[in-house]
């Protein structure tokens, strides 16, 4: 056995398990290889055996099998079936975890584009092609992109999520262990795709601390503060704050609350609706308001939308707007 | 039943390869066999094309920063490798060369229904093989062979336009050859042919004609709207101008889904004629195996969100579409029991085409298995676009669609020449071409589930021992594949005389003398019995 331990450990060596999901997907992955090992092996030799028990002129008998075929058809049939699905659920279980974001996470915003990754803390500190995160701190990736679509992969953590312009995606993950983590850009962007290449590092609570002492902000205040730099600069308010409330609805405490636009039933106000609602206004009328809002896709860039958001959904609903849900 | 030579008939009977033999006589031919032929001839070329490509792919890849090309090469050279191999080699591969000399022969009819657009189906297939060979010449093109947008509609300063026209143009013969086998198939059987007598290759042509015309008039719609976007501006896939690049996705797939099984269900059907003759035994549950030819072509059409898990497409589609491919695999895996059970009992006999049926089994085995990997939603995350994939669709279309594809032309080359090849040669090859193989693809998975993604020509030096290693195993697998281009043209004028039946097999293409008269049988048929009707061991 201690090949097969040498290998294990060669592997394992390479690809660490270092987020709180990667021990569950390797769980499946593992058992998938032995379903697969224990297949392969017992048809190889299974096969074999047949190719030389019953070779041309054998004496080996070839009277007809006694039992009829349909019933080892049936046979055959169920149990691939039920081993199918019982991987088919595990693996759905699994996803639908890694696809559940816990509520209240701390956020980072990425943003891709040819050939980089540009990473943006709440606080204003802004990096390019590294991510600094907290050992055992969960953290939410805003994603997106600028021009192509990219991908945001991790291997060391099983983390996947392509990144597509006109979307804003999330992702998240637990980092369990200290380390430096390869980012790779999985989704094919062009000349430089294979330079794409970033890491996330994890640090102790300790080291954390000290490096956000020692990471000047490269930014001008909070992703909130720069929103609403924004939202004034591209006179949002001019509408929204309307003190009659006639030209447009007032965005206070819009965020995580259901909307009902024109044509397009009910809709819960989240980050893509808050976002298509910026760039693409017209997709969502909402009755009542006789003026159309102007599309800014294309005015403003995807790293300030992700601001701007941040500033949207930091805005509470004030006591005396409750009537006012668009 | 070693094939015996037999003598040189007194007088030659005039065959499909003998009257006119002019140039203009095969250019002008409506004789589905000769059409055949210059499909073989095609398509070898393309082959030769898409694998010099892959050649220098693993010369770049056997050092992780090497710099034998630029990276705009190289993502020209992959995508010319996907494109290639996909639209001009393995969608055509099978039902082409060996679907038209024999569909008409196994179902006991002097040709397909409609003759002349068969041999259009040929000239519209080379114009779109010109076409992409122009966009080649002139600079080729970086989108890869899945054209993602908005790369590919509007970033990329490759030739697309001329590409997805070459791409474009080819489907229409796709489309012109799956009708005409269709219409053959319902048409032109035998007396006493019935549909639950017909040989299984017969069955899978008719499945992959149904898909080649449903599906690929869906890839020319994707094309030609990513053309309108790229040309005209129109938003479609571009966010920037108000599309959305994840509908370019679900096209896309709604067709190259279902052409993974036009690549791959042909085999199926050469798979069940090589193992019958050699095992001189009928197909265990024969109903059971046209059935799951015709249900993985049906599911087929319902799975293309498999390659989108980690898109941003919805969650809940994930999981309908994870569970529809656990469905679509069970067939396969049928399949696989089915033919050790056509061995089991048999009377075995180790000749080149069984060589290759038993590595399509061990290969398309491991593929399958490894689908099953990627079908698992939790475990597709890590493995997506990584090496894993790579190794898992070869192992699929090559290592089954390929390997079979060789087994079936060695298998009907004393019908298609009339002439036995080189049995030791070729069994010499088919062994290289499985050991190649294995080097080739096998690290692949390995380097895909350490993180390795595709389509990157320079790697973190973690990955090098594996790439390596997979270099090296191209390189043998390239002898493989360069041996039968020696023997089988020289078999063709020199291999002894085959006869018309070498294996003493059942199928109603054995029963008219090879190679075969240009109107294939003197008399029609009449079928009495079931197919493979090998008599008791």
């Amino acid at each position: 056995m201690t090949p097969v331990r040498a290998i294990c450990g060669w592997v394992s060596g390479w690809l660490p398990a270092a987020s709180g999901v990667a021990p569950q997907v390797d769980g499946i992955f593992r058992e998938l290889m032995i379903a697969s090992i224990a297949v392969v092996v017992v048809l190889t030799v299974l096969t074999l055996c047949i190719l030389v028990r019953f070779r041309h002129g054998s004496k080996a008998s070839r009277a007809a099998v006694g039992i009829a075929t349909w019933k080892i058809e049936a046979l055959w049939i169920t149990g691939t079936l039920v081993v199918f699905l019982l991987f088919f659920y595990q693996g759905a279980r699994v996803f639908a975890d890694m696809e559940r974001i816990p509520p209240g996470l701390p956020e980072i915003t990425v943003v891709g584009r040819q050939w980089m990754w540009d990473v943006r803390y709440a606080d204003g500190r802004r990096e390019f092609n590294v991510v600094h995160v907290q050992q055992d701190a969960p953290v939410r990736l805003v994603l997106s992109s600028e021009d192509v679509i990219h991908s945001f992969f991790v291997p060391a953590f099983r983390v996947k999520q392509d990144v597509v312009p006109g979307k804003i995606v999330s992702t998240w993950f637990d980092p369990t262990r200290t380390g430096t983590y390869s980012i790779f850009c999985a989704q094919y962007c062009g000349t430089a795709h294979a330079q794409m290449i970033g890491a996330v590092v994890v640090l102790s609570p300790r080291d954390y601390a000290a490096w956000v002492r020692r990471a000047a902000p490269a930014l001008a205040g909070t992703a909130e503060s720069r929103g609403r730099l924004i939202y004034l600069r591209y006179g949002c308010a001019e509408c929204h704050e309307d003190p009659q409330g006639r030209r447009a609805p007032s965005l206070a405490g819009l965020y995580g609350t259901e909307v009902r636009p024109a044509d397009a039933g009910i809709i819960r106000a989240d980050e893509q609706y808050l976002h298509d609602a910026v760039l693409l206004a017209p997709k969502y009328r909402l009755p009542g308001y006789t003026r159309t809002m102007p599309t800014y896709s294309g005015i403003i860039s995807p790293p300030d939308v992700t601001d701007l958001l941040a500033y949207l959904r930091s805005l509470r609903r004030p006591p005396a707007a409750l009537s006012a849900t668009p | 039943m070693t094939p015996s030579a037999v003598p040189e008939p007194a007088r030659a009977a005039p065959s499909y390869l003998g009257g006119r033999t002019t140039v203009a006589s095969w250019l002008g031919t409506s004789d589905h066999k000769r059409i055949a032929l210059l499909y073989l001839f095609t398509i070898t070329f393309f082959f030769m094309i898409g694998a010099a490509a892959a050649a220098l792919m693993r010369w770049q890849l056997a050092v992780p920063t090497l710099d034998l090309v630029t990276s705009d090469t190289y993502n020209r050279l992959f995508t010319l490798h996907g494109v290639v191999m996909v639209w001009f080699f393995l969608i055509p591969s099978i039902p082409t060369v060996l679907g038209n000399f024999l569909l008409p022969l196994m179902i006991g009819a002097r040709d397909v229904a409609f003759p002349k657009l068969n041999l259009a189906s040929w000239y519209i297939f080379v114009c779109g093989g010109l076409l992409a060979l122009y966009a080649i010449v002139v600079g080729g093109v970086d989108t890869g062979w899945t054209f993602y947008t908005p790369y590919s509609s509007t970033y990329s300063n490759g030739h697309v336009m001329l590409m997805a026209a070459g791409i474009f143009v080819a489907g229409f013969s796709s489309i012109a050859t799956g009708l005409n086998f269709i219409v053959t198939v319902h048409k032109l059987r035998a007396p006493g042919l019935t549909w639950f007598r017909l040989p299984l290759l017969v069955w899978a042509i008719y499945a992959t004609s149904i898909i080649m015309v449903l599906a690929t008039p869906v890839l020319a719609i994707t094309l030609l709207l990513m053309g309108l976007e790229r040309v005209g501006g129109i938003g479609i896939f571009d966010p920037r101008i108000g599309g959305d690049p994840l509908l370019f996705q679900h096209l896309f797939w709604f067709y190259s889904h279902p052409a993974v099984y036009i690549m791959i269900l042909p085999s199926m059907g050469v798979m069940s004629e090589i193992i019958t003759t050699f095992s001189r035994k009928r197909i265990f549950g024969y109903p059971v195996m046209a059935f799951s030819i015709l249900s993985i072509a049906g599911l087929g059409f319902l799975v293309w969100g498999h390659h989108m898990f980690v898109s941003s497409q919805s969650v809940y589609a994930g999981v309908v579409f994870s569970f529809l491919s656990f469905l679509v695999s069970v067939p396969s895996a049928i399949k696989v029991f089915n033919w050790i059970g056509t061995l089991y009992r048999g009377s075995i006999t180790l000749a080149t085409p069984l060589l290759y049926a038993l590595g399509f089994l061990a290969l398309f085995t491991i593929g399958g298995l490894t689908g099953i990997f990627l079908a698992t939603l939790a475990v597709d995350v890590h493995l997506h676009d990584t090496y894993f994939v790579i190794a898992h669709f070869h192992f699929i279309m090559v290592g089954g669609g390929v390997m079979a594809y060789l087994g079936g032309i060695h298998y009907w080359w004393p019908k298609i020449s009339g002439r036995m090849y080189p049995e030791r040669w070729a069994a010499v090859a088919a062994v290289t071409i499985f050991v190649g193989f294995n080097l080739t693809f096998f690290p692949q998975y390995l380097l895909g589930y350490l993180g390795m993604p595709r389509r990157y020509m320079t790697y973190p030096a973690e990955f090098h021992t594996l790439n390596v290693v997979s270099s090296l195993g191209a390189v043998v697998l390239a002898v493989g594949y360069l041996l039968p281009l020696f023997y089988l043209p020289r078999s063709f004028f020199r291999g002894p005389r085959a006869g018309p039946n070498p294996w003493k097999a059942t199928g109603l293409e054995w029963q008219t003398p090879s190679p075969p008269p240009p109107e294939n049988f003197s008399e029609t048929p009449v079928v009495t019995g079931p197919p493979y009707d090998y008599p008791p061991l």
